[in-house]
């Protein structure tokens, strides 16, 4: 079945349609991650966004248990060839089926790399899938243009708190670890729990007053979806925990929140960052890492009181902010993502960072 | 300025003469490297034997040596040119064995000199079987169960302890020389005796054997402050078993999902980090398909052929990287050249598939085994790039010019199930095929998997190709079929074959449809930043993103493909010189060409570069785009002149010589009238077709006659016949594949052979020197030790040649280079060959005369005149110095080859000996050339009747020296009877001790055997020859080679050599000028 992706600019990709036939209305983003495709669509910061693969053999080892979340949270999924004879040995069936399954709509067969240039130039677009053949253009754009993803983090984040245990290494004195699911990937709580740490998960929009008085050991501010800025109610929350005495570490969106419940200012960045080989340095020792990341919005370094926080990590493509350092508070966050998944596990050192913080090492 | 300014002057140590396992992209390494050093002020030296390379070039280093590469050469130079640094980790391994070498003897401490680029220890680490297995213990890197052995007892009973079947890997040696797999005790015994011969510490170790593994590499960057960047992944299509120089190699891997991607990925950088390595690295894992298990298999501590394949897969330059990396930069003060925007500190990302796949030479070694295994045999490669495997892969197969198109091109529909079933278990060169004819007869993936161990994707993909034949035969051509076709990387001509359709038809068909070729940019990103560099690919049914650009005059330069025997290194620094002369007369140049090992095809060379097969219609979609004004044939050998008709039915001018001319230079008919016509004598024959015409005329002709098909290079298929059943043969062979061109037999004549190159303005002509073989006719000019200035022939004689050779070029109205052949009996000249072209010779005769010959040749293509440019038209003076430029082989990697020379080429590389007297010169070429003389002194004669009498002379030499000679009964009669003193062996059947145990026996330095002409060699010989070549023993097998060895041998010593620095003593006077 053919399908259409039409984008806010009127640029329309005919294409075949795979996964779900339904028309969806989404923020076009592209990811350059060479392997890692189930990584991607089930991480619930995609939740709103149809994801554009750049390499162009997406599927061919079919559907493995490497999944971030429950669920496929990409609304859309962008590729230019689709394989429908995986191959592995922990295959267990089609990516296309995973897609039909979880109801997610996709086009194959486009020039996906001119797709990214167009991303690239004018910035990231909102844009429909649809197999809708008689679709109205211009009533098409005036939607796409006034579509918005909100309340992203409402979508994503667990109904009710729930513990996970620290596994076969725990013991009588694991660490006790709150996460605040603004759209976790599991593989934050397996980097903790493969650490022996036991872990607490906090739905979004629980008080602090709550996770404070479970005192756990440290506390982790989760990636997720959506314009940070829009995230009021939990900003002040954040606010709380940074006022506590809690070792605190945050990842992608939780750094973001952090920043903003000090004051400093977020921005959207032309076509963000999304793949795994971005080089940041650690303003410390002058190290460069390779990084994991999937971001659309960034912290502005200058708008952060320097008394507050001190840039911990930059980006060395384009000098954004990538991490900061909170002063005289045990608390780190980082714009990447450390726990890897897909991608680059070099920055997996930052979870023995904050193991040790939690010791008070 | 480097980081480190202690370091201020470098010496560069270069990897020799092209052999298997060694070959270009140690050329584009160095060049890269030595350029990137120069951009920060560092004073390179440099030092390779091979005359060929763009390295040794006045351009790229300050102080160029055109010198043996032996430990004793190394510290002479060392002491002469006082450099404060040497960088051993980009002339391959055997620039890195000299390396430790100095560093193990002290020379390195005692001078004061520091390796720069990875050190010692890390080296050994990665190098020494032992340490390195300890290394990766340490880290917890799993290696497969092994043990260093140096003892075939040892080994036997390590292998009982483990298991049959085992890998062995002899240590430090090129290209896994004399390694394998042995499946059984006998099998072990053969191959471990072989490998601890071959290595250079007599080690080799044994292996459980992880065949049938997924073999996967990454190349890895660390700078000295522990950043580590992977550049990229490559997955062998071939599984663990075949030598990954043998494999078809995707990158990036295609079948690994993340988490085992980043495992591996993980493992590679702690391994590095480990090693402690500063600049580039290959890191080689196996990978059990069923689970997370992995071995590391191998690490290579340098950049590699796969680096090589690594950049220009990704557009990433390891070895300008390394090279600022070994000047203490870090990776992030490195700036991408690529998109000029971000850092060299990140990882490229692909958003196409490439596909490398091996040239091998059983097109040269007819009675060679075509088993692939751990032992390196390809001569180089081609690499595509495409948006989707099918059409990497097509456009790969058709870029090996080896008459394959498709998966069709090999038919095995004559064999039956169970055989074709058996094939498909053994690794060939021509899998591939059988995969494609086990699909179309409905053999399943899963079965064909059980037997190849390839993975189920990469068969689904061939069956995919499978599937659009059987498409294309059953189905009306229809513009979606077409679209998808095209795609797919189908060619025109295979499309209109299964469409049952003319070719024109399919393309006329594409046209109406706007069904075109488009190209996308390499860019190391994905897109994901603009970059700035002009290297493209083609893709069917996307946009196009290659602009054509205006303005200036355009010339498209047609590169030389695959290196192979015949067509070597030399037409790549042809095709580069004239690209950067083209550029210096105000042209935009546009390279395509497929090769991913050379100079040509890295990013900055050209104006714009398309990484191309080098067909007619992949030609032709590039010339559509670009419209260029003319294009340039002449440089890259056989494989752009036979592009030349092609361009002339686009339209695209041809610069230089015109294509009717270039046919008449390959047209006997046409040639011949010329030659009459000129009054210039050839030896007499005619054209043929068949067998039994080629019969008629050889009796005629009388025998020995010489065969040859026309349009070929380095003699392929060219032999000498003695008899009507050897015609029968040859023929037969010949006509293996399809000929467009008559054959040739032409009367034998036996003198002396003479070579010359020249530029041809179209009036005047440029003779830069004349050039003499060592060897009679009948050796291939390529096989042959060349010496300039000739030194045999008579003045009149060289006035002659200089007349005949102005005389044809005016005849043929050459504009640009000629390559003339002649042979000289007495004073009687005879041309025995034209090539309207440049040749193999251009660069080491440029670099001895200091005469620009490319350069020269592109002026007078603009229309430049060689009186008007400075020169004296004629034959040149004769420069100072002599020049020997010897033949290099690699005969010991290729099982069962035949090593006796004739006149179909062998040899895959050369070097060259240059010194103030010619045996001094002539004892360089062959110390290059790795004939290291003497250790035992003792020697083997056995030669063919004719010859005896010379070799009782040459013998009498040998004692002379101090050898003991060992003959066979009738040459040994024959020194006796000459009196000079020769111990008779047993021959192979006469029984033990015989010929063979000496060999075996490690007793021989150099074994003297010249075989009978024709197709009736012994197999006694044979076997004498392989069995030497495989214990490393020098064999020579033309009696003028061995003459010229002895001369050399009396007149030079190792110690007392006269280093020569070509970039001050011979290039500045001309060459800084042109360039």
């Amino acid at each position: 079945m053919k399908a259409y992706l039409i984008l806010e600019d009127g640029t329309v990709f005919v294409g075949t349609s795979i996964g779900s036939g339904k028309s969806v209305m989404a923020e076009i983003v592209f990811n350059t991650s060479m392997t890692g495709y189930l990584e991607v669509l089930t991480d619930p910061s995609y939740a709103g966004q149809a994801v554009v693969m750049t390499y162009p053999l997406i599927g061919n080892y079919g559907v493995t248990p490497d999944m971030e979340s429950e669920r496929g949270w990409a609304k859309g999924y962008i590729v230019r060839e689709l394989a429908d004879t995986p191959s592995n040995f922990r295959c267990e069936g089609a990516v296309q089926e995973f897609l039909r399954q979880q109801d997610i709509a996709g086009i194959a067969g486009i020039d996906t790399r001119s797709l990214t240039k167009r991303l690239r130039d004018k910035g990231i677009m909102n844009g429909m899938i649809t197999t809708d053949p008689s679709y109205d253009l211009e009533k098409v754009i005036s939607d796409l243009k006034k579509y918005k993803i909100t309340d992203a983090v409402g979508q994503v984040t667990c109904a009710g708190k729930y513990v996970v245990p620290a596994g076969t290494l725990a013991s009588k004195d694991s660490l006790r670890v709150a996460l605040l699911d603004l759209g976790e990937k599991r593989n934050i709580i397996r980097s903790l729990v493969k650490r022996g740490c036991e872990v607490t998960v906090y739905p979004a929009y629980s008080p602090a007053e709550e996770i404070l008085t479970d005192k756990p050991d440290g506390i982790m501010l989760s990636n997720g979806p959506g314009d940070p800025k829009e995230c009021t109610g939990i900003i002040r929350e954040i606010r709380k925990l940074y006022a506590g005495k809690i070792p605190v570490f945050a990842i992608c969106l939780g750094h973001q929140l952090m920043a903003l419940a000090n004051g400093a200012r977020t921005y959207k960045l032309k076509y963000g960052h999304r793949g795994g080989n971005h080089p940041v340095k650690d303003m410390e020792d002058g190290r460069v890492y390779i990084t994991s990341q999937n971001h659309g919005y960034a912290v502005d370094t200058q708008s952060m009181a320097p008394s507050v926080a001190k840039e911990a990590f930059v980006n060395v493509n384009d000098g954004t902010n990538e991490g900061f350092r909170y002063i005289g508070k045990n608390i780190f966050t980082v714009q990447f993502h450390p726990e890897a998944s897909p991608g680059p596990m070099d920055t997996g050192y930052l979870f023995d960072r904050f193991i040790d913080m939690m010791r008070g090492e | 300025m480097p980081k480190k300014n202690e370091i201020k002057k470098v010496l560069v140590i270069g990897s020799g003469p092209i052999v298997i396992g060694q070959a270009a992209e140690f050329d584009y390494a160095g060049t890269q490297a030595c350029r990137s050093l120069k951009e920060e002020g560092v004073e390179v030296v440099l030092l390779n034997s091979n005359p060929a390379t763009i390295m040794t070039d006045s351009n790229i280093a300050d102080h160029v040596y055109i010198e043996p590469l032996t430990a004793e050469v190394i510290e002479q130079l060392i002491l002469k040119e006082k450099p404060d640094s040497v960088l051993p980790t980009l002339g391959g391994q055997a620039a890195l064995n000299l390396a430790m070498e100095l560093h193990d003897n002290g020379f390195l401490r005692e001078h004061g000199v520091r390796l720069i680029g990875t050190t010692a220890e890390t080296i050994k680490k990665a190098e020494d079987r032992q340490e390195f297995k300890q290394t990766m213990e340490k880290i917890g890197e799993p290696c497969a169960a092994s043990m260093v052995v140096e003892s075939i007892e040892e080994g036997l009973l390590f292998a009982g302890k483990i298991g049959y079947p085992v890998v062995l890997r002899p240590a430090y040696t090129l290209g896994g020389s004399g390694g394998g797999i042995a499946y059984n005790q006998t099998q072990m015994i053969e191959i471990l005796g072989n490998g601890l011969r071959l290595s250079r510490v007599g080690q080799v170790l044994v292996e459980r054997c992880i065949a049938g593994w997924k073999e996967i590499e990454y190349e890895v960057m660390r700078d000295g402050r522990g950043n580590c960047i992977t550049v990229c992944n490559m997955e062998n299509l071939d599984p663990v078993g075949v030598h990954t120089g043998d494999s078809i190699v995707v990158a990036p891997s295609q079948t690994l999902g993340d988490k085992e991607y980043q495992m591996l990925r993980s493992a590679a950088l702690n391994i590095i980090s480990e090693l402690q390595i500063t600049g580039g690295c290959n890191v080689q894992f196996a990978l059990n398909p069923e689970s997370f298990e992995y071995c590391v298999i191998e690490v290579n501590p340098r950049v590699s052929r796969s680096s090589a394949l690594a950049s220009k897969a990704t557009g990433y330059p390891i070895a300008k990287v390394a090279a600022k990396i070994a000047l203490g930069y870090t990776l992030d003060e490195i700036r991408n050249a690529v998109t000029e925007k971000t850092c060299a500190c990140f990882e490229p990302m692909l958003d196409y598939c490439v596909v490398k796949i091996p040239r091998l030479p059983f097109d040269k070694f007819i009675s060679a085994k075509h088993t692939l295994t751990t032992q390196m045999k390809a001569t180089g490669e081609v690499m595509s790039i495409c948006d989707n495997f099918e059409g990497a892969l097509m456009k790969a197969l058709r870029s090996l010019e080896q008459h394959v198109d498709s998966l069709m091109s090999y038919d095995y529909s004559c064999l039956m199930k169970e055989e074709l079933l058996e094939k498909l278990q053994k690794v060939d060169d021509r899998r591939l095929w059988k995969i494609a004819e086990a699909i179309r007869r409905g053999v399943s993936y899963e079965a064909i998997h059980e037997l190849t161990k390839i993975d189920i994707w990469f068969i689904d993909k061939i069956a995919r190709l499978v599937k659009m034949e059987q498409t294309l035969k059953r189905k009306p051509l229809e513009e979606d079929l077409l679209r998808e076709a095209k795609r797919m990387e189908f060619p025109d001509r295979v499309i209109a074959a299964l469409a049952g359709t003319e070719e024109q038809a399919v393309r006329d068909m594409r046209r109406a449809l706007g069904i075109t070729a488009s190209y996308k940019m390499v860019d190391t990103c994905a897109a994901e930043f603009e970059a700035k560099t002009p290297y493209y690919y083609s893709v069917y049914g996307s946009e196009n993103e290659a602009e054509r650009t205006e303005g200036k005059k355009k010339v498209l330069v047609l590169g030389s493909g695959p290196i192979r025997i015949g067509q070597g290194i030399e037409f790549d620094f042809c095709s580069v010189h004239c690209t950067w002369a083209f550029e210096k007369e105000g042209y935009e140049t546009i390279i395509i060409n497929n090769n991913p090992e050379t100079v040509s095809t890295d990013f900055d060379i050209a104006d714009k570069l398309y990484f191309e097969p080098l067909t007619p219609e992949d030609v032709e979609s590039v010339a559509d785009l670009e419209k260029p004004d003319a294009a340039v044939v002449q440089f890259g050998g056989q494989t752009a002149i036979k592009l030349t008709e092609a361009l002339m039915k686009m339209g695209v001018p041809i610069l230089g010589t015109s294509a009717e001319n270039v046919d008449a230079a390959e047209d006997r008919k046409l040639f011949d009238e010329i030659l009459s016509r000129c009054k210039i004598p050839r030896p007499s024959g005619g054209t043929v077709y068949t067998a039994g015409e080629a019969k008629e005329v050889a009796q005629k002709l009388g025998y020995p006659v010489l065969v040859r098909p026309s349009y070929v290079l380095g003699g392929q298929g060219m032999q000498i016949a003695v008899s009507d059943s050897d015609v029968d043969k040859f023929i037969g062979i010949i006509n293996r594949t399809e000929q467009d061109h008559p054959i040739l037999v032409d009367k034998y004549l036996q003198g002396k052979e003479i070579e010359v190159d020249a530029v041809c303005d179209g009036e005047d002509i440029l003779i830069p020197g004349i050039m003499e073989h060592i060897e009679r006719a009948g050796i291939h000019s390529g096989d042959s030790v060349s010496v300039y200035p000739a030194r045999s022939i008579s003045g009149q004689t060289k006035r002659t040649i200089e007349e005949y050779t102005g005389k044809l070029a005016r005849a043929l109205h050459i504009v640009g280079l000629i390559n003339i052949q002649f042979i000289v009996c007495g004073e009687e000249v005879y041309v025995i060959e034209v090539n309207p072209r440049s040749s193999r010779t251009v660069p080491y005769i440029s670099k001895v005369t200091g005469i620009p010959i490319v350069p020269l040749a592109v002026k007078v293509m603009n229309g430049k005149k060689l009186k008007r440019l400075g020169y004296t038209p004629g034959l040149q003076p004769e420069a100072d110095y002599f020049a020997v430029k010897m033949p290099v082989f690699s005969f010991e990697k290729i099982r069962g080859a035949e090593i006796s020379l004739g006149p179909e080429m062998k040899s895959t590389g050369e070097c060259l000996g240059l010194a103030k007297s010619f045996e001094e010169a002539l004892y360089k070429a062959f110390l290059g050339a790795g004939i290291r003389l003497p250790r035992n002194k003792n020697m083997i004669i056995s030669v063919r009747e004719e010859d005896k009498e010379e070799a009782a002379e040459i013998g009498r030499r040998f004692l002379k020296i101090g050898y003991k000679i060992y003959a066979t009964k009738g040459t040994a009669r024959a020194l006796k009877e000459a009196g000079v003193e020769a111990e008779e062996v047993n021959k192979i059947e006469e029984g033990s001790p015989n010929l063979l145990d000496l060999i075996l026996g490690h007793k021989i330095d150099l074994v003297i055997d010249t075989p009978r002409r024709g197709t009736e060699h012994s197999k006694d010989g044979f076997l004498i020859r392989r069995s030497a070549v495989e214990t490393g023993v020098n064999v020579l097998t033309a009696i003028d080679t061995a003459k010229a060895l002895i001369g050399s041998l009396e007149n030079a010593d190792q110690k007392n050599l006269t280093l020569v620095d070509i970039a001050q003593e011979i290039y500045c006077e001309n060459e800084n000028e042109m360039l």
